[in-house]
């Protein structure tokens, strides 16, 4: 490895890691205005243009607050345990390619595999955090929380599987630039877009990762009705803070991994590629500053209206009971994959896919 | 014991409703008027009937009241208290008349009681004060009301 490469990497781990920080602000802000926009409410709007103001004055706010630790904690576990919940947050969007040209902090071999095994570490600051508060309504979210992802792990591998026979890789870097091509479907072309490659396994997919990021309609461990709030009861100002940062990472790795594996990833939008090129004009620097600029724009905006769509449905649905949500992850999302695979792998025999 | 409810099979993947929820909720966010009145611009609308700050109405500068003491005898919460004089052109006036705004109920006896159509309660209804407020003669005077 040369120095130009270690700073190359130095600066897309920059990118990620300021990205992936910032969007905690903005979907503070987002959630609070769009959830009211949704209910016929107005939403925090006093402060600043629009109340964009508000988010940083959220953040300044958490920092400033005194960082209190009940008596009955364990200590040591206790302030591990949002760190514990942050890092594999952070970890996961390593091997997400975010724009085209290489822009991937580590184009691991087992790719996809890599995301759902750090994803599932992030289960164990969980446990950490109900189990360290010594408290009996912390400790059922966290246990709540590890059936829950333990469950919805199962459909959220086995819905993939059939992707990876289509695309015959687990690299993700593959999985995007063979969504690029396109498909002849009776004279019409459509791109290779894994959404209309497996549109089951796309729906379950979404299911399962709403149920893995805890949000809503299948956020139990924090279910405030019953668990007043779940794992993260004891905890106040800054370490809070991270558990809600975790839970905003987490949503945006989970859209990241929605749009690269069944939207393209940083493949053009339509009307992006076009745009690209008459921007970039003649020289090779500049049509690769602008394909990478507009690889990475498209991916944004991918993830964008997937984070939208977490919002809305936050906002839409109720919450599961358990034994509802144990019953539809076990009784319909689990055979449901399943079957998926085992059709993919019919068509892929009969040659259809 | 849990209900048991009918659900039609395609109700069990919940998809179509998800689905018909979501479009509502979007409907909602695009076309629905917010509900939200933004308090310090916009106000809300009261009936006339609303009784909320007192007032004592006055003619040509003279209060109306001739300290007939009806209203603190009909006040439930025994909260107005009038000590009544005599002056050049007045027989009978209040020399104090007090209201203690924090144990007023705001039923309107006093308003229905008064022969001299005095103490009125107006439809100003932002009252939060620091302190316990006792609404003296020289502010009830002031004519704030409307009716």
């Amino acid at each position: 490895m040369s120095n130009q490469d270690i700073l190359f990497m130095f600066i897309k781990i920059g990118i990620v890691l300021v990205g992936l920080l910032s969007v905690t602000p903005i979907m503070l802000f987002v959630e609070r205005r769009g959830s009211a926009m949704l209910q016929n409410r107005m939403g925090p709007n006093r402060i600043g243009p629009f109340g964009l103001l508000q988010a940083p004055l959220d953040v300044i706010k958490f920092i400033f607050k005194e960082d209190v630790a009940p008596g009955h904690v364990n200590k040591f576990y206790f302030s591990l345990a949002p760190m514990v919940v942050l890092i594999p947050a952070l970890m996961t969007f390593a091997v997400i390619p975010f724009a085209g040209n290489d822009f991937q902090i580590a184009n691991l071999d087992v790719g996809v595999l890599y995301c759902f095994s750090i994803a599932s570490l992030g289960v164990y600051g969980i446990i950490m955090a109900g189990w360290a508060s010594n408290n009996k309504y912390s400790l059922l979210g966290s246990l709540r929380s590890t059936a829950q992802m333990i469950s919805y792990e199962l459909t959220l591998g086995l819905s993939i599987v059939g992707l990876i026979m289509i695309f015959q890789s687990v690299k993700l870097g593959d999985i995007v630039s063979a969504q690029g091509e396109f498909w002849n479907l009776g004279g019409i072309e459509i791109p290779k877009l894994g959404i209309f490659m497996q549109p089951v396994g796309f729906l379950l997919f979404l299911v399962s990762s709403f149920a893995e990021t805890n949000r809503l309609p299948f956020d139990l461990p924090e279910g405030e009705p019953d668990l007043v709030a779940g794992y993260h009861l004891e905890y106040g100002s800054m370490r809070f803070a991270l558990f809600m940062l975790s839970e905003f990472v987490n949503m945006t790795v989970a859209s990241a991994l929605l749009a690269t594996l069944f939207f393209g990833g940083w493949q053009y939008l339509p009307g992006m590629g076009w745009l690209a090129t008459h921007l970039a004009g003649e020289s090779t620097e500049s049509i690769y500053l602008m394909s990478t600029v507009f690889h990475g724009l498209s991916f944004v905006i991918k993830i964008a209206c997937f984070m939208w769509f977490f919002v809305w449905v936050r906002w839409t649905l109720p919450r599961f009971r358990f034994d509802q949500l144990m019953n539809f992850g076990w009784r319909v999302l689990f055979p449901l994959a399943l079957l998926n695979v085992f059709i993919t792998g019919i068509l892929i025999y009969l040659g259809v896919l | 014991m849990l209900a048991q409810r009918k659900t039609g099979f395609l109700n069990k993947f919940y998809v179509i409703e998800i689905v018909r929820g979501l479009a509502i909720t979007m409907r909602n966010m695009l076309f629905a008027k917010r509900a939200t009145i933004q308090f310090p611009e916009e106000r809300r609308d009261y009936s006339e009937k609303f009784r909320g700050q007192h007032y004592i109405k006055s003619v040509n500068g003279v209060e109306n009241c001739t300290a007939c003491m009806l209203c603190p005898t009909v006040c439930p919460a025994e909260c107005i208290h009038i000590v009544a004089g005599e002056r050049e052109d007045k027989e009978k006036y209040p020399i104090k008349f007090e209201i203690d705004s924090l144990r007023c109920c705001f039923c309107g006896m006093c308003e229905e009681a008064c022969p001299k159509d005095a103490i009125k309660l107006s439809n100003i209804y932002e009252m939060s004060q620091q302190n316990r407020t006792v609404y003296e003669k020289e502010f009830l005077l002031e004519q704030r009301g409307n009716k």
